[in-house]
């Protein structure tokens, strides 16, 4: 066990250094970094060769590489293009969009497993059917048109029934927001819910499909119908012996799929303006800031990694069948 | 392969097309799809036996034929995307053609004259829905030749060989699957957006980045089929690996790929319209249904028709080839056909 750990920690570490490299190149090749200069005609030459020296676009790349990388270890991302750290905003905006991502994907994990697991054993009936129609429909939305939709044909006909605004569609809070904190928290909840709405939508359904289908394996299974034979009560059947055994995959796949998830989230903050991470990575591009898209990068294949060794461990810890060769 | 072999040797029919227990080899909504062995040709239809021998591909066909979701669905999208290709020649505005009309209070909404309005600046909205559904419908096409060649040569190649070709790949998917693929697609659609901004780049850079899952899926595929015993039959009679891959193998893993390209497409219409939506993808003047929704939004509360046809038209479409994609595997793998009430 203690083997596979330390040899699974170590491919982890190599997919994140070579993931950091193909960032960094990616990057490298995307664009000017003297674009926001040359706006200016009557820019010196001498600005540009300081500009250059201070990006260290005269060494080469894997020169370049190096210096960013092992600054980045140390917690210091560079400067943005405005000459602010980029560490700090890295941190405050990955606050707010976890907080997101967070209450989104526990509320989402409750729904896939209730529905898949109630598909499952009414399998063929109407909640069956029901169900499987709203995760086809759900998946064939585009996140971005699904939070569209919601912002402008729930949020804004509900606040204009009721008068005053009460779901938010701007921000994660108020800019005028004082009192304690209770008397906050409606504010926050007012403009949380949707975006956390927008993002159980889209990444409940695929985990509700296949809670459904492991729900409908463990039902089949030779110890499920040996409990029955037993003559234990259906109920404690289908808690103790099926839905434990199977729960088991769905962690995994909830594990794996957080990079989907992360991608989710830049639209839902695009879509209802949160000043999160992927809103941060996306003025980045637009305007060309290399040392902002590499950190989001960086910092998201280090999160996606993490989260696959931690499915993989996870995996071996709920399902004692699993052997580490 | 006990199972698989049982259940298509000759004559025989799927024991549970409606018990319990159909779902046993199901792993979510992309699995790999066992299908027929092309070595053992089923004598009957699903229906039983009836001696007269049929094609594989023919039965694999009656069966999607058969099922009318998946047949208006087929319909639909091949409406779709004749209808926007015939509209380019024939309806009465191109998309960059500035109409009389705009949309101002109370003008500009659906009308016999503009089916599905105007826009702000005085476009008329079908004829640039029109134009979008015919860019995301060549984007994902493309988008789905491309991943399809690249991953079933790389997935068949590392399952054949495995050694170094199969750890190369696996390492490659483990680190293109690190960073969110959106991301991903951001930048390098900033650069071809800064370069051209026309959808075949956009498609290029798309299908490059996402043919891992085929290549994983045809490379599951071969890695079990190639222990089968018709290779080892065919290997036997000296046949090359170039032909035993192409004659052997991949008639076999046929099914699989043909849903996964077919899902791929409804992946590649939402990549394109999110990039495009984002300002990533495709680039004024061209127009593509996520640009539409993108520039609609704004006025969308008082010009409901600006956001309501582009974004209807995505949905339907991402709709339409997924169940077209549904009724596929269906059709190669009846063992999971849903009961349906």
């Amino acid at each position: 066990m203690l083997s596979y750990l330390l040899r699974r920690l170590f491919a982890s570490v190599v997919i994140l250094i070579l993931s950091s490299i193909l960032v960094f190149t990616m990057v490298a090749y995307s664009g000017d970094p003297l674009a926001s200069l040359r706006l200016n005609p009557r820019t010196p030459p001498s600005v540009y060769a300081l500009r250059r020296a201070e990006l260290h676009l005269n060494n080469p790349l894997p020169q370049r590489y190096w210096i960013w990388v092992t600054h980045a270890i140390r917690g210091d991302f560079g400067l943005t293009i405005g000459n602010q750290p980029v560490a700090p905003q890295l941190w405050s905006h990955l606050l707010v969009t976890f907080q997101m991502v967070i209450i989104a994907t526990i509320i989402a994990i409750f729904v896939a497993i209730t529905v898949g697991v109630f598909s499952a054993i009414r399998q063929g009936r109407a909640f069956d059917s029901a169900a499987a129609f709203t995760n086809y429909l759900f998946i064939s939305v585009p996140v971005f048109v699904l939070g569209l939709i919601l912002k402008l044909f729930v949020a804004i006909p509900v606040n204009n029934a009721i008068g005053h605004t009460v779901i938010y569609t701007i921000g994660q809070q108020s800019s005028n927001l004082s009192g304690s904190f209770l008397q906050r928290l409606p504010n926050y909840a007012g403009h949380t819910i949707l975006p956390v709405l927008t993002l159980i939508l889209v990444s409940y359904p695929s985990w509700a499909i296949y809670q459904r289908s492991s729900m409908l394996e463990a039902l089949d299974s030779d110890y499920v119908r040996l409990a029955r034979a037993k003559g234990l009560r259906p109920s404690r059947v289908l808690i103790r012996h099926t839905l434990r055994n199977a729960l088991i995959p769905i962690t995994t796949v909830i594990a794996l799929d957080f990079a989907g998830v992360l991608g989710g989230a830049i639209l839902v903050e695009e879509v209802f303006s949160w000043q999160g991470i992927g809103q941060w990575f996306l003025q980045g591009i637009s305007v060309l800031d290399f040392n902002v898209v590499q950190a989001y990068l960086l910092v998201t294949a280090f999160f996606v990694v993490a989260f696959n060794f931690i499915a993989d461990v996870l995996y071996g810890v709920l399902d004692p069948r699993i052997r580490y060769g | 392969m006990a199972e698989r072999r049982r259940l298509f040797a000759p004559g025989a029919r799927p024991l549970d097309t409606d018990g319990a227990g159909q779902n046993r080899r199901r792993r979510g909504r992309r699995s790999r799809l066992p299908i027929a062995g092309a070595e053992t040709r089923p004598l009957g239809d699903e229906h039983g036996i009836s001696g007269e021998v049929k094609k594989q591909w023919q039965i694999v066909l009656g069966r999607f034929v058969r099922q009318p979701r998946a047949m208006i669905s087929l319909g639909i999208f091949a409406l779709l995307g004749i209808s926007s290709v015939l509209a380019g020649y024939f309806w009465r505005y191109g998309y960059t053609d500035l109409t009389n009309q705009i949309a101002t209070f109370g003008q500009g909404s659906p009308s016999l004259q503009h089916p599905f309005g105007v826009d702000p600046i005085g476009h008329d909205l079908f004829a640039q829905v029109m134009q979008g559904t015919k860019e995301d419908v060549q984007t994902a096409l493309l988008v789905a030749s491309i991943t399809t060649l690249i991953g079933t040569t790389i997935g068949a190649l590392a399952g054949y060989f495995r050694s170094w070709v199969d750890t190369i790949l696996m390492r490659f998917t483990d680190f293109i699957l690190a960073v969110p693929l959106l991301a991903v697609l951001a930048v390098l659609g900033n650069l071809a957006a800064r370069q051209s901004g026309s959808w075949f780049w956009v498609a290029v850079i798309i299908g490059v980045l996402a043919w891992t899952y085929v290549a994983r899926l045809v490379r599951a595929d071969f890695l079990s089929l190639r222990e089968r015993d018709f290779v080892e039959a065919a290997r036997a009679i000296g046949a090359s690996n170039r032909r035993i891959i192409i004659r052997h193998l991949l008639p076999n893993a046929l099914g699989p790929i043909i849903v996964n390209a077919t899902l791929t497409v409804a992946n590649a219409i939402i990549l394109e319209s999110t990039l495009s939506f984002l300002g990533l993808g495709i680039q004024p003047p061209n127009v593509s249904l996520g640009s539409l929704v993108a520039s609609g939004e704004g006025d969308a509360t008082t010009f409901w028709w600006l956001f309501v046809f582009p974004a209807a038209f995505i949905i339907l479409m991402i709709l339409c080839v997924n169940f077209i994609g549904d009724g596929l595997r269906e059709a190669f793998d009846p063992r999971r056909t849903r009961v349906r009430v």
